[in-house]
């Protein structure tokens, strides 16, 4: 289904994640950030990045391997993205949600 | 706001040391977290050997007594059968990107979920705090628990 962010028209799931990364921009990120209750820092895009990236190479997300990537530790993912981090942060990158239980 | 009856809290107590018990419990209260849901660990009786510092390391999958494991009563009684089957199962636990117990539990504080020592079972085991992993908030009795699991959409589960 297609759906109104920040001025253009996205298509999302049923659960409001991008189907089509090449969507994303900025604008997009900032306003299902605003959606979320969040305003975004200089941190949550260093994270969102690291998330685009590993998503591109193929990597199954996990908090335990989001823990070990150097760019933010478990706590302060937890901080960034208060409920539900990775189902958060993995929605305002514009790539799927992970689907490991751990 | 109507939430349907949303979960928004689990009360999770682990009774028991083995293995699969333990993962059990962990695997549900990271998987709260991760939801957006709080969580919370009483460790009870043998429970307490998934946060005791020298034995969270050498925990074992039961081997006797359980019928899923495909083996012989007699088989699984075995002097080492315990260690074997433990090891195997770690190595699998490794390959699907399962952290083992220590790292488990720096997972879950680092989330967010409390991890309280039921008093009792520590006086039983004559366990003292300085014994138990260093992100147990307390050592607390049912009735702190209880205290503890107040409030609309907690659940409270026993493993």
């Amino acid at each position: 289904m297609e759906k109104l962010i920040a001025g253009k028209s996205v298509a999302v799931n049923e659960e409001g994640y991008l189907t089509d990364f090449s969507q994303w921009d900025k604008s997009i990120a900032e306003e299902l950030a605003q959606e979320a209750g969040i305003n975004l820092s200089p941190r949550h895009w260093e994270v969102l990045a690291y998330l685009q990236k590993e998503h591109q190479s193929q990597v199954a997300l996990s908090i335990r391997r989001v823990g070990k990537s150097n760019v933010v530790d478990i706590k302060e993912f937890y901080q960034l993205f208060p409920t539900a981090p990775l189902k958060t942060a993995t929605k305002i990158a514009g790539i799927p949600k992970p689907v490991s239980c751990i | 706001m109507n939430d349907n009856g949303s979960i928004k809290k689990m009360m999770i107590i682990l009774s028991k040391g083995t293995l699969e018990n333990v993962y059990a419990a962990f695997v549900l209260a990271n998987g709260a977290r991760a939801e957006g849901i709080e969580a919370e660990i009483f460790f009870t009786f043998f429970g307490l050997e998934a946060i005791h510092k020298q034995k969270l390391e050498h925990l074992h999958v039961a081997t006797v007594g359980n019928p899923a494991m495909h083996m012989p009563t007699m088989l699984g009684g075995l002097p080492g059968m315990e260690a074997l089957a433990s090891s195997m199962m770690k190595k699998e636990m490794e390959a699907i990107d399962m952290p083992d117990v220590h790292e488990f539990l720096d997972i879950l504080t680092a989330s967010g979920v409390r991890l309280w020592a039921c008093k009792l079972a520590m006086d039983m085991f004559h366990y003292k705090k300085e014994d138990m992993y260093d992100g147990i908030e307390a050592v607390i009795t049912v009735g702190d628990f209880y205290k503890q699991s107040a409030g609309e959409g907690v659940h409270m589960l026993f493993v």
